[in-house]
């Protein structure tokens, strides 16, 4: 019987094949998607180069691959260590008491006061251009929602009759937290951390579009999609328009699999 | 002639049993009930067990992943999802549990006159609150300033608003203290004196006995009896055995509850769906049982005759 | 009314607090930088044109070879008397700079924020009151897609259309070249601002809308909308006498609330469209290690996020009658 939650099942199981499938084959076109011939300049998308070549000759498509893989990887460890310090941070607020509470409800307003692509040119600006540069700014500035969610979260756990039982008994914070807590946070920090990746990877490109990012020898989306705007008054639509378009079915495909994940996980949705 | 008429009706609900398997769960099966202008019904049952769901049937609006078969007639023609929509709101009432059925960001006033506008219906609002003991002040409050007693009486105000020939009350009571339940009730009482019908959908056997008419039990899922409320002053009058351990029960009685709980409504098994609890089953209970009339009343039971006292 | 003022008192009072922190931190990250801001930029591009005195001038305004703590607190006091300094790029007075750009970017973001937001609750509300319909489908679609779309890329697209192909609009800058400041009208300005207004408008009628559709379907699903039901309301009268009285008020606070996002967009798409406003000075800025005028631009965007942020709290208290009459809610 195909009911919907099968068919969230399939969806999620498509977008994990369909994402791992570009993060390998991108990997091994990266060769390729340097490789000039300056005989094969800016020519519009055909049979031998699905997406065109850019003013250099090289292959947009193998360029387009390879630049989503490095965004897909540059989002995975982006995320992680963003949920990694949304799950510190927000058990932290929770369990360690007002003063810590505040203070780290004091640091999520504040990094969020700053607009977003204006504290990753800050952060770029601190520590220096290229991938750690990305990878530093993106993960500082994209841990706090999930930090939050995570508090609240814990604090609710907190008051269920099982963790003050074991309060009672004297167990120790770390282990409550370990041992009950963990299991209860795992599919929240599971979808919280699908969900960043999105973001992560948009602003990743736009970090990178804008030069404050990765170096334009690499193949990535931003740098594609910064050098295509010099050929846009050319009327070079394809160097703009294929590689943007899928990296919107790539962004489209974690979002699509983190409301998969948040459907199968809620309850509420049992009679869908 | 009766006001309203039910007959047959059944309601389920979709849902997931297993991961990934949906199955229908039927949570009323085949109930029959009537009521008459100027006559006070009471549907008794636990508390959850679906009985709301009733009021919503009737009223054309049960969610959308509920569905109910069987038949409805209101006054004699049949009441199909176009006519209660032109009746619903006017000849038809419903009152609601409690606070959380008013709009929290809006005046109690415009919710009793539901946003008609002009003198007469401002006046006509101010004589009902007023009718219920609840000053003119009543009509500016949000619901979050108003008391459980003020909202279930602004509440019953905005259905007597309409002046409703048929008033179907949704556990108007809990939550109150027992003299504001007696007056809540009472307010039904007067309703059901100008000539309305009322069915009161109620947990509490004690109160419907009270100031209902007729009582009619509901377990599991099914209606298992229907009596006079009189038939309660005395266990022997009764006609079910789960309508006597209910009497066996109430507090001036000897307060004997009795063991076991009711099935959750998706289990069926074939058969008298008390069984598994009566003290009298006998392999005759296996087959299914009829809804049969008995002495005035109704009984779902095979060995009726055994309580034919 | 006490209540009210001390309401706004503290929420004022968190404001300022956060905005000195945000140049703290501001000011530590620039502070780590491995870029020397009067090298980078007077020792290379600028030396020439710039005199001994005028180095001199900004070396003794940056406190070159002082601590960075006394280097915040003199920088802060000239910036709270309005003196921003010198732009190392423009060699204009930041104030001055900041003054022009915002301008720009203010008719470009109120353009923006109103489209957005008007046309993200109208869609939202359509979508919320009939939940499952194709309309939904589709809305719901439109939003998750936009959602993963980058707004330069949508910028890049709506330029090779409407200025590259179709010539409808020019391709950049907020004024036409060659006509004095002083003679651009407002409707010249108007039409430079259009497509980069109508960029970030696509881009922020998501979250608006997916917010507006969550909150109303509550409200359909509630208690007080079934006993509207039952009273005989059709839906219309429902959104419109329960749904709208019960959303609008979160919808604004959210709106007010994602200004931040509006003016990360507006950064992006300014940069795209050469719109000269105060995104696209920030990224001339980093670009160029022009440190005062990032400094600024920082300071000033995150005090108009913060006076979102601070409007929408208010708006609730002042609105919402639980609020208003000192509830708890």
């Amino acid at each position: 019987m195909m009911n919907r939650r099968r068919r969230t099942l399939l969806l999620l199981l498509f977008a994990i094949i369909f994402l791992s499938a570009i993060t390998i084959a991108g990997a091994m076109l990266e060769e390729r998607a340097t490789l000039t011939d300056f005989t094969q300049k800016n020519l519009p998308p055909d049979r031998t180069h699905l997406f065109g070549t850019d003013f250099m000759g090289r292959d947009m498509f193998a360029r387009t691959i390879s630049g989503l893989s490095l965004s897909i990887r540059i989002g995975l460890l982006t995320a992680l260590i963003s949920t990694l310090i949304a799950f510190l941070l927000g058990t932290a607020a929770a369990t360690l008491g007002k003063g810590v509470d505040a203070t780290i409800s004091w640091l999520i307003d504040l990094t969020m006061g700053i607009p977003h692509i204006l504290l990753l040119i800050l952060i770029s600006f601190a520590v220096g251009k290229g991938f750690m540069g990305v990878l530093i700014g993106i993960t500082l500035s994209h841990w706090m929602s999930l930090a939050r969610i995570i508090r609240s979260e814990v604090m609710q756990l907190q008051h269920s009759g099982y963790i003050r039982v074991a309060e009672k008994l004297g167990v120790r914070k770390a282990l409550i937290v370990q041992r009950h807590m963990l299991p209860h946070l795992m599919p929240q920090l599971m979808i919280g951390f699908v969900l960043l990746f999105p973001h992560a990877i948009l602003h990743e490109a736009s970090i990178t579009f804008l030069g404050f990012g990765l170096s334009p020898e690499q193949p990535a989306i931003g740098i594609i999609l910064a050098e295509s705007m010099r050929y846009l008054t050319m009327g070079y639509w394809w160097l703009a328009a294929l590689p943007g378009l899928m990296l919107i079915i790539t962004v489209l495909l974690f979002n699509l699999a983190g409301k998969a994940l948040v459907k199968l996980n809620n309850p509420a949705s049992a009679h869908l | 002639m009766p006001l309203l008429k039910v007959e047959n009706l059944s309601i389920s609900f979709r849902q997931y049993t297993k991961a990934f398997q949906q199955t229908a769960l039927i949570v009323v099966r085949a109930l029959d009930l009537s009521i008459n202008p100027g006559e006070m019904v009471a549907i008794v049952g636990s508390s959850g067990s679906g009985k709301s769901l009733l009021a919503h049937a009737i009223l054309g609006i049960l969610p959308y992943n509920a569905s109910m078969a069987g038949r409805l007639y209101y006054d004699d023609k049949p009441l199909d999802k176009k006519r209660v929509e032109t009746l619903r709101g006017k000849e038809i009432v419903l009152v609601p549990q409690g606070i959380t059925y008013l709009d929290p960001l809006m005046k109690a006033g415009r919710q009793i006159h539901n946003g008609q506008r002009g003198k007469a219906a401002h006046q006509k609002t101010l004589s009902i609150l007023s009718r219920y003991g609840l000053d003119e002040k009543t009509a500016e409050r949000y619901p979050f300033e108003l008391s459980g007693g003020m909202a279930r009486r602004v509440l019953i105000s905005s259905a007597v608003y309409s002046e409703p020939r048929l008033v179907i009350a949704d556990e108007p009571t809990p939550g109150l203290h027992i003299q504001a339940a007696r007056r809540v009730l009472g307010h039904f009482r007067e309703m059901a004196e100008k000539d309305a019908g009322v069915l009161l959908i109620t947990h509490d056997l004690e109160l419907a006995r009270q100031t209902c008419d007729r009582i009619v039990v509901f377990y599991a899922g099914y209606t298992i009896e229907e009596a006079l409320a009189r038939d309660f002053d005395q266990v022997e009058t009764l006609r079910h055995p789960y309508t006597r351990a209910l009497w066996q029960a109430m507090p001036q009685n000897r307060f004997s509850a009795e063991d076991g709980r009711q099935p959750a409504a998706h289990i069926n098994p074939e058969g008298c769906i008390y069984a598994p609890r009566c003290k009298d089953a006998s392999d005759l209970c296996r087959q299914s049982i009829p809804y049969q009339p008995l002495r005035g009343g109704y009984v779902r039971c095979i060995r009726k005759e055994h309580y034919d006292t | 009314m006490k209540h009210l003022i001390g309401f706004i008192t503290k929420n004022l009072l968190r404001m300022v607090l956060l905005l000195l922190c945000v140049a703290i931190v501001t000011f530590a990250l620039i502070s780590i930088s491995p870029i020397d801001p009067l090298s980078a930029n007077v020792g290379q591009t600028a030396l020439g044109s710039l005199s001994a005195e005028q180095i001199a001038k900004l070396e003794e305004y940056w406190g070159v070879g002082q601590p960075p703590v006394t280097r915040f607190v003199a920088w802060a006091k000239d910036f709270i008397r309005g003196d921003m300094g010198v732009s190392l790029l423009y060699r204009q007075n930041v104030s001055a700079i900041i003054g022009e750009r915002l301008k720009n970017s203010l008719l470009l973001m109120t353009l923006a924020w109103l489209l957005s937001g008007i046309l993200g609750f109208l869609l939202g509300i359509i979508a919320g009151a009939r939940k499952g319909s194709l309309a939904d489908k589709l809305i719901q679609g439109y939003c998750l897609t936009i959602s993963s779309t980058p707004v330069f890329w949508l910028a890049l697209i709506l330029l090779l259309i409407f200025a590259v192909w179709l010539k409808w609009v020019p391709i950049g800058l907020s004024v036409p070249i060659g006509v004095e400041a002083a003679d651009v009208t407002f409707l010249d300005r108007l039409r430079h601002a259009i497509l980069p207004a109508l960029t970030l408008s696509i881009t922020g009628i998501a979250n608006i809308c997916l917010h507006t559709r969550e909150k109303l379907i509550d409200v359909m699903n509630s208690d007080y909308v079934l006993f509207a039901k039952a009273r005989g309301d059709k839906t219309g009268r429902i959104v419109r006498r329960h749904g709208i009285r019960n959303i609008l008020l979160p919808a604004i606070t959210l709106q007010f609330a994602s200004i931040s996002e509006i003016f990360g967009g507006s950064i992006l798409v300014e940069q795209v469209f050469s719109y000269p406003g105060l995104g696209q000075a920030a990224v001339t800025a980093g670009l160029g290690s022009d440190v005062p005028l990032l400094l600024a631009i920082t300071i000033i965007s995150a005090a108009i996020v913060f006076a979102g942020n601070f409007t929408a709290n208010v708006l609730y208290g002042v609105i919402d009658p639980r609020m208003r009459k000192g509830v708890k809610r």
